[in-house]
This record gives structure tokens, sequence and C-alpha cells, in this order.
């Protein structure tokens, strides 16, 4: 096949900056896993939530969704830690496979409500900035995908210094890393986990934000996010950082090329054929040592 | 009956077993001794085909079996049990056993017969209908037995059956060993409980950081300065020595 | 005990529906109730006798209802040969993604997550191209007639359906007394000492994956006989793979008529709530969705459960990483 630059090149770019909203929701994602070990099913119905709740700040009160971000980003971050705290670990009485069951009964209840108060319709906003473009000299890019970029790649720094440098980061990863013994020394686990899925949910709510002005929301959002998020995560290895962000970059320009090639319909089969072989052959990622 | 030659597995840089071997014959019970991860398990592991060794090879009754899978090993005659016993939690104590019986019987009731008996021969028979999650520590492992011993094999490898028993309880399980051994099976366990050690194998193998320190009867090698150093640590030899020096000068 | 008399009274009940009910709407309501509880019947031999859970049960449903629309509209086979060699397709395509996904020792959430996908790939796939209706799905023409598998009276669906359910039953009660199902459970509760035992670890579960994959394709099956389309979107959707799962743990796993009990409880009281709502689209779904966190949370045997007197088949310790 012949490769046009001209063609590929935008494609690229534009696969990058998708691929970094991919990556801050497969970090909030991966942390949740690495930490609870849980892999949470309603991750994508949180990202279709937070996506209406900045449609309708925009939309009912004229907040900016980059503006959004200072609200909701905390509202989710309470949100996640209630969901936790009184519906997950009360009703998954410790068992792996109840949790993915209780996450996919919060998923057919968040994006089936949703449906059923905002109806299918597909919505947008209209932004004085959303048809702006920069050129970068071979190449023209929304301003709105720039600011994604740069803002999903400050979110994810935020987070891994929330994990790295405070106190609750340390009690975070010594839960990760040896429950019992965190408990041992004090650690309130439970409320080590309720926090750890705060976060994981604040950091939705933050690429929601990112998404919205380039995007568009209906209640099925959600369903397609959530493949993408576990693809992310499982091609960077559960658990990983820098794993999941590298992924999302990378799953994003697989997604733009195979759209550019493929089709848009064909195109979306990259990202589920790439799942399932990063299962079957290299279930520790592609960054991950073998274990 | 089971040749082992030098057998070896490593994780990583640790040399888990490192060129272990040794021999069972038909109708003996040898038991593995070793301080706490010296590789007993491993080396089980490795026999029973739940870890591929990197080296070495394993002979039962005249043929391979180095490195099948374990169900395989198991229809040729060799079947394990678990340190950390491992039931069929929401299947009954019936249930449970019938699935050891099910080797050689397609015939469910047949299975569950054969179950009945296994039961009766390790002390189970009142539990036959209970869930397996509610046995106690003791009931667990006599059903870990039981389970492998439905089966009908040849030779069992017995990871520390004894282990969280009390004295009591230790007691009445050596007769249904002896008994086991009695109805034919060679019999290789693992174990901690000197006491049952000494009352039930004739030969024992001492493991040490993967390696085979020492081997003989029972008796010999409780008392070889090199296990006792394994056990007790450096010096250890020089020092019970020395005492018993002590004691026995005039 | 208690629960397998109560469902083989309600089996005897069902039976009755098509002589007692002269509303069409009542008709298609249980007829639909009896096909989504051998659906579930099909979950429940993997997920609930063999503790791998499926989430992409569609991808069996949808081979079933696509192999024999396209087979009858493309090629002009006959529905019932069509059907049969559709439900082949179920038991291979079933094989073939157990022998993957076992030999690479996927289970637990990645087996789930992994099913999923499939079923996703089929979907894109199926919408991508003529030959497979391209996403507006396939009609198979009106032709009644005995010969055609297509019965004037939907009565004769509605008998046809029970006796599925039926099959269903008796394939749980033989996994419940056979060797084979003592296995599989055994593989459930713990697979390494399965595998000590003399089990063997993939054939099992590739076994009960073939025989869960011809029962739902069994259903996609009726599903295009009974109403002559079939879509990508129904077929291979999340929402078939989640019904199926849901009226099985609702109704309670591992047991012969928990997905009957499931499927009948939760169709009566998501069709109450339609009732009541004025139906309202999504809000039903949401309602199972309640329904079945709230199972999991008070009802962890499912109605099963419920109606027997030992409480504890499934065991707090048997957790799988």
């Amino acid at each position: 096949m012949m490769v046009n630059f001209s063609l590929l090149l935008p494609a690229v770019l534009n696969g990058v900056t998708t691929g970094a909203i991919y990556a801050l929701i497969a970090l909030g994602l991966t942390l949740i896993y690495g930490v609870l070990h849980i892999i949470n099913f309603a991750h994508g119905s949180l990202l279709m939530l937070a996506l209406y709740a900045a449609f309708f700040l925009y939309t009912l009160a004229g907040i900016d969704p980059y503006v959004a971000v200072l609200i909701l980003v905390p509202a989710f971050f309470v949100l996640g830690y209630g969901l936790q705290r009184f519906v997950i670990q009360p009703t998954s009485h410790g068992r792996d496979e109840n949790i993915l069951l209780v996450t996919l009964g919060l998923a057919i209840i968040i994006d089936n409500l949703a449906l059923w108060l905002w109806t299918s319709t597909t919505r947008t906003i209209d932004t004085s900035y959303a048809f702006e473009v920069i050129d970068l000299g071979f190449a023209f890019i929304p301003l709105p995908k720039i600011i994604a970029f740069f803002g999903a790649l400050a979110f994810a720094a935020l987070l891994w210094a929330l994990i790295t440098f405070t106190d609750l980061g340390r009690a975070i990863r010594a839960v990760a890393r040896e429950r019992d013994g965190a408990r041992l020394v004090g650690i309130r686990v439970e409320h080590v986990y309720a926090m750890t899925f705060g976060i994981g949910t604040a950091a939705v709510a933050a690429a929601a934000c990112f998404l919205l002005p380039t995007f568009y929301v209906t209640p099925q959002v959600g369903y397609a996010f959530v493949l993408v998020a576990f693809t992310t995560v499982v091609l960077g290895g559960m658990g990983s950082f820098v794993g999941a962000l590298s992924a999302g970059l990378l799953l994003g320009i697989v997604e733009s090329l195979g759209g550019l090639y493929l089709g848009e319909s064909l195109g979306q089969l990259g990202i589920f054929v790439i799942f399932i072989l990063i299962l079957l052959f290299r279930p520790m990622g592609l960054f991950g040592a073998r274990a | 009956m089971l040749e082992v030659r030098e057998l070896s597995k490593r994780f990583g840089g640790i040399r888990a077993v490192d060129s272990a071997s040794l021999d069972i014959n038909e109708g003996e019970i040898v038991a593995l001794l070793g301080p706490n991860g010296a590789g007993k398990t491993t080396l089980f592991a490795a026999i029973a085909g739940f870890v591929r060794p990197d080296a070495g090879s394993v002979r039962l009754i005249g043929s391979d079996i180095t490195g099948l899978p374990p169900h395989v090993i198991c229809a040729r005659g060799l079947v394990r049990t678990f340190q950390i016993v491992q039931p069929f939690g929401a299947l009954t104590v019936r249930e449970n056993i019938a699935v050891g019986a099910h080797l050689h019987h397609a015939s469910r009731r047949q299975a569950l017969t054969r179950a009945e008996e296994v039961a009766e021969q390790v002390g189970l028979a009142p539990r036959l209908d209970q869930p397996a999650a509610t046995l106690t520590v003791a009931g667990r492992k006599r059903l870990e037995l039981a389970r492998a011993l439905a089966t009908d094999p040849k030779l069992l490898l017995l990871d520390e059956v004894m282990a969280g028993l009390n004295p009591t309880e230790v007691s009445e399980i050596v007769p249904v060993i002896q008994a086991i051994r009695g109805s034919g099976v060679t019999i290789l366990l693992i174990e901690h409980v000197m006491q049952a050690v000494v009352s039930l194998a004739e030969r024992a193998y001492v493991l040490n950081n993967g390696r085979i320190i020492a081997s003989g009867t029972t008796a010999e090698v409780a008392s070889d300065p090199q296990v006792i150093e394994a056990y007790l640590g450096h010096g250890a030899a020089a020092r019970v020595q020395s005492r018993l020096e002590a004691r026995h000068a005039p | 005990m208690t629960a397998k008399i109560a469902g083989a009274v309600l089996l005897a009940l069902l039976f009755c529906v098509p002589f007692a009910v002269q509303s069409e709407f009542w008709l298609s309501f249980w007829l639909l109730v009896l096909m989504y509880a051998f659906l579930g019947q099909s979950w429940n031999v993997l997920g609930g006798y063999g503790g791998q859970f499926s989430f992409g049960h569609a991808l069996f449903f949808g081979i079933g209802a696509f192999g024999t629309a396209i087979l009858q509209v493309r090629h002009g086979v006959n529905a019932y040969a069509a059907g049969a060699i559709a439900i082949a397709l179920g038991a291979i395509v079933g094989g073939a993604v157990g022998l993957l996904v076992f030999r690479y020792r996927l289970r637990g959430a990645y087996f789930a997550l992994v099913t999923l996908a499939f079923a996703e790939v089929a979907r894109i796939l199926i919408s991508s191209f003529d030959y497979t209706g391209s996403g507006f799905g396939m009609l198979v023409p009106l032709a009644r007639g005995v010969a055609n598998f297509q019965f004037e009276d939907r009565r004769v669906f509605y008998v046809i359906a029970w006796v599925l359910v039926v099959i269903g039953a008796l394939v749980a009660w033989w996994l419940e007394n056979s060797r084979f199902g003592a296995r599989l459970m055994a593989v459930r509760e713990n697979e390494d000492a399965a595998q000590a035992l003399g089990i063997d670890l993939i054939r099992t579960k590739v076994c009960a994956i073939t025989l869960s994959g011809a029962m739902a394709a069994t259903v996609g099956v009726f599903y295009v006989q009974n109403f002559l389309f079939v879509d990508s979107h129904l077929a291979f959707g999340p929402a078939m793979s989640i019904e199926a799962l849901l009226v099985s743990i609702i109704g309670g796993m591992g047991t012969m008529f928990g997905p009957l009990f499931g499927a009948v409880v939760l169709h009566a009281l998501g069709e109450a709530a339609k009732q009541i709502t004025g139906n309202a689209p999504g809000l039903n779904l949401a309602f199972y969705g309640l329904l079945l966190i709230l199972a999991l949370r008070f009802l962890p045997n499912g109605i099963t459960g419920l109606l027997s007197r030992h409480p504890a088949r499934r065991s707090p310790e048997s957790t799988h990483a």
C-alpha cells in the first residue's frame, strides 16, 4: 500500500491525542485493578455519566468543560468512594467473580437509567473554540485536541505524584503490595480501597471533561469505552502506570490508522483483536515482565 | 517403583530443587525431611507434574513420566496431596471422594460406593453428607488423603498430612497410613511431626537448599550431623555432640 | 429437593399456558421466558456447573441465528438442515474458543472479558459484509409450513420452547449425576486438586463450552424460526450475553431449575415494572441490573437457595484470583 504522509501524519497525531484520553481512562482502571485486584466493569458507564454531567453543566449552567474539571473531579471522587464503600464492598462477599458481576450490574443500571432519562439522542456541545485549529506546519490539528492531550497528560502526572509522594499514596501502595500487612500496621484497608476507587473514578471525570468538546455523548458510549479501556490496561500490563500510558497512546494510533485504512467499522476490530491476542499470548502485557 | 534422577527446578535465581535423586521401592514408606523452604513441596510438584523440571528425570514403574501433565501422571498411578488442603468446598465429602474414584469408575453409582468404602478406611464415614467446607482441619486432611486414595494409586505422595493436627489426631491418622501401605500402596511423605515419621517410615531423605544432604534409615538420618545443622543452624551439631559428651562424661 | 419439586411443578404449569391463555401477548411473553430459560441453562452449564463466567454468550446465540438465516437465505438450505448445521457450528465455535482460551489458562475475569471481546469481534464482522446482512440484519422469507419449520400456530413454537427447557433440565440433571458433571464441578471448585485427581482441565472445560455453545446456538436457531428476522446488534450485542448470565445467577447458579426460576421471576418483575412505568425504554433493564446486585448481596444461591434447605452449595472459600 502506498503510504501517503499527508494523510498519515494527521491520522497519527489524531490518534495520539485520542490515545492520551484512553490513557487517562485506563489509568483509573489500572489503579483500581492494581490496588483492589478487581476489574471494574462500570468504568465506561461512569465515563458516560461524567460526559453527561459535563454536557449539562455546559448547556444548563454555561460552565465550560475545562472549568467543569474542578467540579466534576471532586464530585466523581465522592461518587466512586461511595460506590466502593457502600455497594461493591458489601455486595461482593469477598469473591472476585462477584465483584465483576456487581460492577456489571452497576453498568447495566447506569447505562439504562441514562437511556431512560436522556434517551438515545446523540448530544454534542458547541464551544467557541471547537473549530479552531493549530497549524503545525506539516498538519493541522484542532485546538481542543491539543488541550485534551496536555490536559490528560497533566492529570496523569498529578495522579503519579499523588501515588508517589503523599501519605495516601504510600498507604495505597502498601495495600496494593501487602494487604494483610498493611492492615496490621494500622492502615484502614477498606478506606484505602474506597479512596482508590474514588481516585480512579475522578480520573474518568477528568477524561470526560477533556473529551466532550471534540466528542459526543450517548448512553451507549460507556460500553464502547469500557472495552477500549480494558484493552489499554491489559496491553500495558495490569496495574502498571507507565504501561497504561504507553498503551493508551499506542491504541489511539492503532485505532486512528485502522479507521484510515479499513474504515470506521472494521477499524474498531483492531482493538478487540489486540485485546484477545494480548490476553492469550502476553497476559502480563506488552511491557510487563514474564511472571 | 519411583526413580528420581538429578531433578532440578529454578525459580528466577533460586534453585528450589538442585539435582535431587531418590529411589522408592514397592511397598515402602519413605519420608522426605528438611527444614522449611528446603524445596520439599517443589520436589513433590515436579515429580507429580505440577511444575516442569528444568533438568533430570522421573521414572514411575520403569516408564518415564518427566514433564507429563498431572492428570496423566495420576492415571499412571501416582497421586499427590496438598500441604494446604484443597477441598471442593461446595461438594459433600462423598462427592469429593467420588471425584477421585471416577478415575477408574465411569459409573456414578460405582464411584459413590467406592467413596463410601474409602471414607470408612480413613474414618470419614460419619461425615459423608457434610459439605467439605464445613470440615475441621483434621477432617480436611483426612479428606485430602481419602480423595487421593480413591484414585487407587500405586504410589501416594503425602504432603504434611499431619501438620496442624493435635497429638490425638496424629495418633489416630498414623494407623490409617499404615493400613494404606498394608493394602499395597507405596508412600512417600513430607512430614514435620518427627514422632510420626519415626513410627511410619523405614527410610528417609533429607533435603536442604534444594539438595539431598542425607539418606538412610530414619534413625541414621535423625542423628546425621549435617541434618542437625540443617535443622538447627550452623554449629548446632557440635553443640549437641559436646552436650551429649558432657552428659556421658564421668 | 424442595427446589426440584418446585421446578417440576412450574414446568407443568408452563405447559398449560397455551391452552389456558388466549391472549397473543401473554403467549409471546411466556414463549420468550422459556427461550431465555434455555439460554440461561446453556450459560449455567459452563458458568454455574463449570465456574467459567462468560460475558459473551451472545456469540453462540448469534452463530446459531445467523448460521441458520444465512444458510436458508443465501444458499436455500432447508430450514431443518440449516438449523442442525447452525447448532453444530455453535458447538464448533464453542470448542474452538474453548481450546484457545483454556489452553492459555485464561480464567476468572480474564475469561469473562475475552468472551465479551469475541462476541464484539463477531458483531463487527457480521455488520461489515453484505453476505451477512451488513448491519441491516437478515430476513428469512415467510413461507408457512411444517416443511419450512414455520408454524401458523404460535403454540407449536411454544411447545418446542417448553421441550427445550425440559431438555435443559435433563442436561443439568445429567451433570449432577455423571462422571463428566462431577469432574466439571471439581474443576469449578479447585483446579489444582482436580488435576491431581486425574482430571484433564482443558478437556473438561472445552467439552463444557462446546455443549454450552451448541445449546445457545439452538436458542438462536429457534429465535430465527420464530421471528424470521435477526440483526447483528440483537444477536451479538451485550444485552443477549447479559440475559444469559442474569437469569442463571438470579435463579441460582449450578442448579437444575435455576435458569427457569430466574427467567420467570426476572421477566415477570420486568414486565410489571414496564406496566407501572408506562414502558419507559431502559427502565426495565436498569431494574434487572438492580435485581442482579440485590441477588448477589442477599441471595448468594439465587432463588433456588431460597427454596432449598441446604443454603451452602457455594462455599465462601472457593474464590479464584
